[in-house]
């Protein structure tokens, strides 16, 4: 076994190591109760182990030099328009399909139908859940539009974010009261573990090859922007909808 | 069991067929370069997505059945009635008599966030980008104690029956405040905190306890009070963060 591996899948063994104690702590001490279906639960946690091992030396490996080149690659090419078509479809197509966005959105229509917005029937409910959808995905690719336009001109990020913010708390006083926990826990959800390491390549690889920006200063943020933007879209949406 | 894995890594496959799609179309059609070392990125890209199908059917397997069960057993009503001697008067709404569900929400918040695998990927990279001045124990630290209480408090909103825009426009507040002073480089590391901290291994449980209160505590509707857990652990991160920050600067020109 190389050595990187093995320290990786030390490193992936402390990082695991917390949760083992505290749920061991709840059942023992708090609820005192066995541990069910011990067997399964030993292998599941191997699982997790080997798994975190592989991704984070996958990451090293394969999505940092990826997102990396990527930007290198746009940034050598100049074409603004290009990128930020990239920016859009990648924003767009890693939300689109995101499996705790489809959760949350069928969640949302079934509030929606217990609220009376919508139908309570069955085809009404599956439209209003793919619109939500669309609106996430649509906003995510426009928030890493606007990131990537950010580092690009080299615009500061907090006025960006601030004024965002201040969009979410006007919006959060005019939309229905039903959809204001989904908007807000939307903006969470969006961000997967596929999109993260990339989309933070991307930023940082993009920021250290412009010159004048600063990798810290400008790479950062974009997941900022994922985050926020679809509070409004989904609050917009309840209004309209 | 092995059909359980392959089916969850196909479906890992399927949630990145639109970024692969992505990337070689823009490669093939726009760049129109190949990509360095390709062997050694797409060992990578397996890696990846090996590593996350197993990762998910552990967690499907160990963490999730465990944490939900946890979450339903803090909140149900027959482990909060033995808490009391018998025959004392109880106040149902109380928030003191859900204890074990603040420790809880702490502890399973902290350990989640460490466990999280997009965090430590943004902690990786802002340790080598900052030349090691902030570290990846410090970050993810930081970070933790914010999802943990943000938690904590999330649980108490729903226990209490508070409206949660007021919570979380207070968070605002503070993040606002804090830019303000804060040193200007760790500023777009703390807003990404925020969104990366809710994921993969802190949604699932997370959303149980908040819908497991939310069908216990009486008056309270898990449609309506259900959700919200997750902007409080979205929204606490960035005041730790920056704090993080605020209080290595601080200690650094003390020490000087």
């Amino acid at each position: 076994m190389p050595p990187v591996f093995l320290k990786t899948l030390i490193g992936s063994f402390f990082d695991l190591l917390p949760i083992a104690v505290v749920i061991g702590f709840f059942q023992f001490v708090v609820l005192d109760q066995p541990i069910p279906n011990l067997v399964e639960i030993l292998i599941g946690s191997l699982f997790v182990l080997i798994g975190l091992t592989l991704f984070l030396q996958g990451l090293e490996m394969g999505l940092f030099p990826l997102g990396e080149s990527l930007a290198f690659a746009f940034a050598r090419k100049g074409s603004l328009s290009w990128l930020l078509l990239f920016a859009f479809a990648l924003g767009f197509g890693t939300t689109v399909a995101e499996p705790a966005l489809i959760a949350v959105a069928n969640e949302a229509a079934n509030v929606a139908a217990e609220g009376l917005v919508i139908g309570a029937t069955e085809q009404a409910r599956a439209e209003y859940a793919l619109g939500l959808r669309l609106t996430v995905a649509l906003s995510v690719g426009f928030a890493i539009v606007i990131g990537v336009l950010r580092i690009v001109r080299g615009w500061p990020v907090q006025y960006l974010i601030i004024g965002g913010y201040l969009g979410v708390i006007v919006m959060t006083f005019f939309a229905p009261a039903e959809i204001i926990g989904i908007a807000y826990d939307s903006g969470g959800v969006t961000t997967s573990t596929m999109t993260v390491p990339l989309v933070t390549a991307l930023g940082v690889g993009l920021a250290s090859s412009i010159r004048g920006r600063n990798p810290m200063v400008d790479g950062f943020g974009l997941i900022a922007f994922a985050s926020l933007t679809p509070m409004i879209f989904v609050m917009a949406y309840g209004m309209i909808g | 069991m092995e059909q359980k894995l392959l089916e969850t890594l196909w479906g890992t496959v399927a949630d990145v067929l639109p970024i692969t799609i992505i990337i070689i179309g823009f490669q093939a059609l726009v760049i129109r370069r190949p990509i360095a070392n390709l062997e050694r990125v797409g060992f990578g890209f397996v890696y990846v997505l090996v590593g996350l199908a197993f990762f998910l059917q552990g967690l499907e397997m160990a963490l999730f059945p465990l944490g939900k069960l946890m979450a339903q057993q803090l909140t149900a009503p027959d482990f909060l009635a033995g808490l009391h001697p018998a025959g004392e008067a109880v106040n149902e709404l109380d928030w003191t008599r859900y204890r074990w569900v603040y420790v809880f929400a702490l502890a399973i918040g902290f350990s989640t966030t460490i466990a999280e695998p997009s965090l430590l990927a943004v902690a990786m990279k802002a340790h080598q980008v900052s030349g090691g001045v902030i570290g990846v124990w410090g970050l993810r630290i930081a970070v933790a104690v914010g999802v943990a209480f943000g938690i904590a408090l999330g649980s108490y909103r729903i226990i209490t029956g508070t409206p949660l825009h007021w919570y979380i426009i207070v968070g605002y507040m503070i993040v606002l405040v804090q830019t303000i002073f804060a040193p200007r480089t760790i500023i777009p590391l703390a807003y990404d905190s925020g969104g990366v901290t809710t994921s993969t291994v802190t949604v699932p449980i997370v959303a149980a306890l908040g819908l497991g209160l939310a069908s216990t505590v009486p008056g309270r509707n898990p449609v309506f009070d259900g959700f919200g857990l997750i902007a409080f652990a979205s929204v606490f991160p960035i005041i730790t963060v920056l704090a993080y920050a605020q209080i290595s600067a601080w200690w650094a020109n003390k020490t000087q």
